[in-house]
Parts: C-alpha cells; structure tokens; sequence
C-alpha cells in the first residue's frame, strides 16, 4: 500500500504483513497433521521384529522370508560362492559401499563387510533400480553371470555377495539389521 | 456476475486467458470487486464460516477415509483403534471432523435466522432461500450417514430408527414402507450393506453440497446481499468492494469462530457426542436412551409428540418442507424486524420454541415437568411447541405481514450507517 | 435481546424442576473427584499409571479384556512411562496364541492353545477366547471391554471410580439383591454381577504407596483414562499452542480489520 507519493513503509504496511505472515505460518502448520497421517503408523512401527530359524537351510540354498512387508533373501552359501565373492576386489564394483545397516555408512563392499558369518548372506531381497523381486541362481537354473541374482524387469544382476556388478541398479542389495541369537538362528530388525 | 466487470487484465498472459477462460475475472467479480452493502453486521459473517466448515469436513473427512474400513467387523476398531490410536494425528482428525459437524450446524442455524430475522428469504431473494433450504436438508442426510459410520451403539440404533421411519408407508399402501426399508438396508436389519452404503453416500453428499453452494453463491450474487436494513442499495455510497473490507471482516469473525470449534476439539472433544457411542454397534442391545445427535432434537421431539406413527412422520418432513414456502407465507412488504415490532416478538418466540422442541427431544420420552406440584408431560409441552411451529409458518407469519404497521425505514444505507452506529 | 431474559429464566426454573423422583434402584450420582488429567494442563500421573498398570494386570485382566492397548503403546509419549526394555519385558511376560506351526497345528497334544511370548507390536490378550466362554464363567454377564470404558460411560473416570469403589454398602431396607449379582447403589438397577474387585492389599505396590481400595482404584482409574485417550496429553499441549496462536492472530486480525474499515462505519 507504500504510494509513489510515500514510498517508506507505513504503519499500516507493517499490520498487513504481519496478518498475512500470521495466517501464512498459521496455515503451514495446519498443513502438517494433513501430511503426516500418510506416514506409517504407530502400529506399522512396532511391526514385530522376526527371528529366524536357519537349521533346515542345506549348503547353497535361500529360502525367503517375510519382513516389513519385503522378502528376505537368506542364503547359506558354499564355500565356493564364499571364495567367488571375496576374489573380487572393491575396485572392480559398481557400488563400493557395504550397504549394510549393521555397519557404518561409509565401509566399503568387501565380502567381510557384507555378512556376519560368511556362510549366511541375509539381505532385503528388492532390486535397488526400481524395487522387483530378483531370481536367485542355482547350479541347476543359473540366472545372469555372477552367480548371485538376476532381476528380470531390467536385467540387474548381482554376484553371490548380493553386490551389483552389472545392470541399471545403483546399489548392492540391503544387508538388514540382524543379529545371530544363538549359532543357527538369527532375529532381524 | 451481475452488472459491469470492472476487471482489466494486466498482463499479456491473463489477457490472452482472459478471452479463452474468464476465470480470474469471474472471481475478481465474485470475491474481490464484488459490490456488497457497507452495513452488513456479524451475523452476516456466517456464509463464510459456513464455507470454511464445508471445506473442513471434506478435508478431514477424505483425510480419514484413508484410514477408515467401511466393515461391520471392523468399522469402530479402524475408528477407535486405528485412528484415534495409530495413525499419525488421527485423533486430531477425528474430533476435528466430529466437532466439525456439530459447528458447522451451529453455523448454519445462525446463518438461516439471520435471514429469518432480516427477511433476507424476501423478493427477489426466494430462489437464494430454497437452494440454502437444499443445502440445508443435505447436510442432515449427510451428517446421519455420517454418523452411522464408527459403528457404535448410537449409529447402529440412530440408523435402525431413523431408516424405519420409511416403514410407515405400510400404513398407506401394506408391505411399501417395509420393502423400502428393506431395500434401504440391503437386508433384514441394518448391518454390513447397509453400512457400505452409508460410507459411499457419505463421501459423495459433501460434493453434492459444493456443488449446490455454487448455485446458492450464484443466486446471491445476482440480486447481491440483503443487509440488516432490508432496504435495497441505492447507488455506490452504499456499498463497498468485498475485498478487503468484507474479506478481512469475515476473517476475524472467522478466526473467533475457529477458536471456539478447537477449543472444543481439543478441551472437550466428547461434548457433543454420545458415551454409548463408544461401545461397538451390538444388534441385540439397544441403548437405554437412543437420542439423536443435538441437530436434529426439535425435529425428534415433533415426531415422538404425534402418537400415530406416520402422522408423526408427515409432520416431521413438513417442519421442513415449510421452509420451502417461506418466501411467500411471509406477506409483509418491509424486509428486516428492525423494522416490524410484532414480526421482531414472533421470531424470538419462535426461536425460544425451537430451543424448547430441542430440549424436549434431548429428554426421554416419559419424562414429566414438575411445576408447583402439577405434573406436566413433556410430551404436551412438545405438542404445544410443535403447534406453535407450524402456526408461526402458515397462521401468524401471513397473518400479521397483513396487520402489523411497521416502522418508517430509512432514506438509505448510507444515511443510516451515518447517522447513527450499527447494532442490532 | 431484553426480552429474552425472562423467557431464559422461566426455562431455566422449568428445567431444574424438571426430573424423576429418586426410586431404591435409581443409580446415584458418581462420586466427584479430581484427576490429574482434567482440565486444560491435565496431564497423567506417571507413578498413577503404572501403579494402574498393575492394578490392571493383577486384578481386573483376569476377566476384562483390553484389545485396543499394544504393548509398545506402554513406552509410547503420553503413556505409563515405561521404558521399551521394561515394556518388552511386560509383553514377553505375556502367553498371546501362537500362529500355526510348521506342521499346521494350533493345539498341542493334549489339545491346549500354543503359545508364545508377547512382543511389543502385540495387544493385550484376552482373558477368555470368546464371548460364550466369557458369560460362562461369569455367570451369564459380559464383562465389558475396558479398552474405552472411560469415554464410553457417563460420568466417566467418576463413575468407574464410584463403582469400583461402591462395594460394601448394606442395601436399603426391602431392597432386595439378586442371587449372584452384589449392591452397588452407583450401578444402574443396583445389581451388578461383578463381585467386589477390590481389597486392601490386593495388590503390593512397589513405589511404597498404601494399598488402599481407594489407592488401588485411583491408580487404575488413571491407566482406564488413558486407555481410552491415550492422546490426551499431546491433545492438551498442542491445543494450547494452537489456541494461543489464533488469539494472537484474531488480535492482528482485528487491527487490520480496524484500519480496512477507518471512516467506512
């Protein structure tokens, strides 16, 4: 409302920005509750941590499990699949960064950094390109040319570490939390 | 959308807009240039709120809809557990929508005396009375749908009453009124059909009620406002554009409004509702006092006051169908009570009698007033008042517009507001 | 406006005179008390809560359900206060039927429920499996489900604490009492199928306070409350900011609305 004829801010200039800011900061704070409510739920939180057995688990088999609504990839990988995986050195990898949410942020791919004992590979079993389910690889059905996985919407394929080594996927497979409760059980989450 | 346009695009896109889709004009002619009578009062301020409160209950009421499980085993524990426990802020948005209800009626009851007391329902404002009337008759369908849906004791045993009304017709033509219940319920009892109805009824009524408060703007803005002198504008001194004087006058009412519908949202967010409520719907069990929700209590006290059962009915829907005829039971030719001292006592009556229905409906159905010692039913006394209701409509209202010598009205609008302060 | 003052008057004499006369079995008015969480600052006594939690767990479980609770609501804002490792403790100390194992079966070989222990994600279990079983062994009554018990009577945290507490009274003369049901001159009807749930000593509290029935029904009256409003806290703090805020805007509002308006009124 400052004129040509008086163009220092007045009195009355100052009452009508504060009201619009008011209503402005007010209205922005009502939004919230809005958006919020989208975000998970109190009950989806506590979503129950899961243990699980591995005793039935044979040498070079994965079995899947559910958690938070993914599968869960856990594999007891033979000491051939172990030997592959710890042969390639980090340089060679596209993702050089362990993924692993039991580590830091920064520990890099090695095979040491992606599991707790090497014989059990446990990660969230979701393509980092765009969230497909990829297929694992067995001497009897091979799937890409690692060893690992294969995911057949875009043909990401993963070494037998579960790290990306060719494909559009950005990033090696999640390691989840998880702990090993007793020698062949484990509790994820 | 009435007179000239005094809008002037002011740049190349909005004049390039402008021939293609006028629609900043159609709201700088609305909502900003608009010419409105310089003397409106408060009581004028509640169309905005109205607006608002219609806004808020869609907000809220789309909001929970992503929560909520229109399912006879699940409906009050999506409610009660999910909502009110789980989900992020779902207690605030339930009680927001709750309590938005009961505000929104408290808006809409000031708002339709308003335009009893100022005659604003008067030539050549009768189609703006009817459209509002809708809306009006649009909300309480939808606010009993609504209320079905947490599935507790109360929806359960409102929605077995108030869907039985429909089984009077039997008295009219046998097995009609049954099999429209019937139909209603999508079954014998009111029960998981009956429920999912309710639910997409509900979420569509709020969209039918947009829409007929477009119409309600339309029709208001071609006469334009009415205001508390009843007079008709005589020129542009006396008027003044909405934007600002009456964007920023409803502002504030708005926001004093808004205080009062939180602090009951947050300080007494059950004041409004039924304990019973809160235990799920149980069809073996009825509530040892079933009342409707606050809204609705002068209309269940004129139903429960006629002992025969469709005669009953007929008088509820014609409390109000009577609305509809207003504009012409009224027969004075001055507009607002300011003006008309017997039209001024016979609305306070009346509003005193429609608090009275109210109360009579909120107590059970055999109590009993105890004056000096004499019993009085309270029945009686709803009979009474509901008597007076349909008499003040089609007896008193057209009987004393004929009789009545109103008060000199003044010059104009812009005389009276210099002259002398605004009030009542 | 005037004159509606006497009209407002003549109402309010005619309502107060309004009601029935008081009959043996007409309940009576709760008892009035004062909580913690009334008013606009209420907040939950803490100490209240887990003594209530208690109270709960050791008297009333053993017939009232409480499904809307989960066990990590007990360390959630707002609630008991407990920590998530003593709220896992709590749920673990809980036998909640197991899902079917590797075999299918939900029974073991005698034929009894597999269990297992509680996690924090669970709700409370239910005492009896359904509701037949319920009224079986409580001889034909319900007994309600506590989860919103407050909100869900009349007079509230009042009225639970006027019935808990109302035990012991000798019914008036010629009244006559049910067989299997107790006087409880706050209960509607007077005759009320739960026995007295309370007794000093019922429970041993921890933190040293007496167990009295008053205690012990203060304590669980409180835990009820906030069952059936665990938010009421975050209700009352946020309603605060929120209404502050608005009267500083309404005051903001009402200056511009006074300098829109100069010289238009």
């Amino acid at each position: 409302m400052a004129n040509a004829t008086n163009p220092e801010p007045t009195r009355r200039d100052f009452l009508y920005i504060a009201t619009g800011a008011a209503v402005t900061v007010g209205a922005a704070f009502a939004v919230w509750p809005f958006i919020d409510q989208m975000n998970p739920s109190s009950a989806v939180l506590a979503m129950a941590s899961i243990e699980v057995d591995l005793t039935a688990i044979q040498p070079g088999q994965q079995v899947i499990f559910k958690w938070r609504g993914h599968p869960l990839f856990v594999r007891r990988r033979t000491p051939k699949e172990i030997a592959a995986a710890r042969a390639v050195p980090v340089s060679a990898l596209v993702d050089g960064l362990a993924r692993n949410a039991n580590l830091k942020d920064a520990a890099p791919a090695s095979d040491e950094n992606r599991v707790i004992k090497p014989e059990w590979l446990v990660l969230v079993g979701v393509c980092t390109h765009l969230g497909c389910i990829p297929t694992v690889s067995t001497p009897q059905s091979p799937q890409g040319s690692f060893g690992g996985w294969l995911c057949h919407c875009h043909g990401s394929d993963y070494d037998t570490a579960g790290r990306i080594r060719k494909g559009p996927a950005p990033q090696n497979l999640a390691v989840p939390p998880y702990a090993f409760t007793a020698p062949t059980k484990i509790k994820i989450g | 959308m009435a007179g000239h346009s005094s809008y002037v695009p002011g740049t190349g896109l909005t004049r390039w807009l402008d021939q293609r889709l006028p629609i900043i004009r159609l709201v700088n002619d609305s909502f900003v240039a608009f010419p409105t009578p310089r003397n409106l009062n408060f009581w004028y301020t509640f169309g905005g709120v109205l607006a608002f409160m219609l806004g808020i209950q869609i907000v809220t009421g789309i909001v929970l809809a992503m929560h909520y499980v229109p399912n006879s085993e699940l409906a009050f524990l999506s409610v009660e557990q999910r909502i009110m426990r789980e989900v992020n802020y779902g207690w605030l948005l339930r009680y927001l929508h709750a309590n938005g209800a009961s505000m929104f009626f408290i808006a809409v009851y000031i708002h339709m005396f308003r335009g009893l007391y100022y005659g604003s329902y008067k030539a050549p404002r009768e189609v703006l009375w009817i459209l509002g009337v809708f809306i009006y008759l649009l909300m309480v369908m939808t606010a009993f749908f609504g209320y079905v849906l947490p599935w507790g004791q109360m929806s359960f045993w409102g929605a077995t009453v108030i869907t039985s009304l429909f089984s009077a017709v039997d008295q009219l033509v046998p097995h009609l009124g049954t099999s429209i219940t019937t139909w209603l319920w999508g079954g014998f009892a009111v029960d998981d059909a009956t429920l999912n109805r309710f639910f997409s009824l509900h979420y569509l009524m709020p969209f039918v009620i947009a829409g007929v408060v477009g119409l309600h703007i339309w029709a208001l803005h071609v006469p334009g406002n009415n205001n508390p002198l009843g007079i008709d504008v005589k020129g542009p001194q006396d008027m003044v554009p909405f934007h600002p004087y009456y964007t920023v006058k409803d502002g504030f009412f708005l926001v004093l409004f808004i205080i009062v519908y939180l602090a009951f949202v947050f300080y007494a967010p059950n004041f409004f509702g039924n304990p019973d409520n809160y235990i799920q719907a149980n069809p073996m069990v009825t509530p040892t006092d079933i009342v409707p929700e606050w809204y609705l209590l002068p209309f269940y006290a004129m139903l429960r006051s006629v002992p025969q059962k469709l005669l009953g009915v007929l008088v509820m829907g014609g409390a109000l169908v009577s609305l509809l005829f207003l504009p012409w039971l009224d027969t004075s030719k001055v507009r607002s009570c300011r003006f008309r001292p017997l039209m001024k006592q016979l609305f306070w009556l009346f509003a005193f009698d429609c608090v009275l229905l109210g109360y009579c409906g909120s107590q059970t159905a055999d109590a009993v007033w105890n004056i000096a010692g004499v019993e009085l039913p309270l029945v009686w006394i709803a009979r009474l008042g509901t008597l007076f209701y349909f008499a003040f409509f089609w007896v008193l209202m057209p009987w004393i517009g004929k009789i009545e010598v109103t008060r000199p009205l003044p010059e104009s609008i812009a005389q009276s507001v210099l002259s002398k302060g605004d009030g009542l | 406006m005037r004159r509606l003052l006497p009209l407002a008057a003549v109402f309010a004499a005619l309502c107060c005179s309004a009601g029935m006369a008081q009959t043996a079995s007409e309940p009576l008015p709760p008892k009035e008390m004062n909580w913690s969480f009334d008013g606009v600052f209420g907040t939950y006594d803490r100490g209240a809560l887990q003594r209530g939690f208690q109270v709960y767990k050791e008297v009333c479980s053993s017939c009232h359900s409480l499904n809307m609770v989960a066990f990590h609501d007990l360390a959630g804002p707002g609630g008991p206060g407990f920590t998530e490792l003593q709220a896992k403790a709590i749920a673990a100390g809980y036998k909640i039927p197991a899902e079917p194992n590797d075999r299918g079966e939900i029974t073991d070989d005698r034929g009894n429920r597999l269990t297992r222990p509680g996690v924090l994600a669970d709700h409370f279990p239910q005492p009896f499996p359904n509701e037949q079983a319920a009224r079986a062994n409580n001889g034909g009554a319900l007994p309600p489900d506590l989860s919103l018990i407050i909100k869900a009577r009349n007079g509230g945290p009042n009225y639970v604490y006027s019935i808990i507490t109302g035990f012991g009274r000798a019914p008036p003369h010629g009244f006559t009492v049910m067989s299997g049901k107790y006087y409880n001159p706050y209960f509607a009807g007077r005759n009320i199928s739960m026995p007295p749930p309370l007794n000093k000593g019922s429970v041993s509290f921890s933190d040293g306070t007496p167990a009295t029935v008053s205690n012990e029904a203060k304590a669980v009256v409180t835990f009820l409350s906030w069952a059936s409003e665990p938010q009421l806290e975050a209700r009352h703090r946020i309603g605060f900011e929120v209404l502050a805020f608005l009267v500083l805007l309404a005051g903001l509002l009402f200056l511009t609305y006074r300098k829109v308006w100069h010289g238009k009124h």
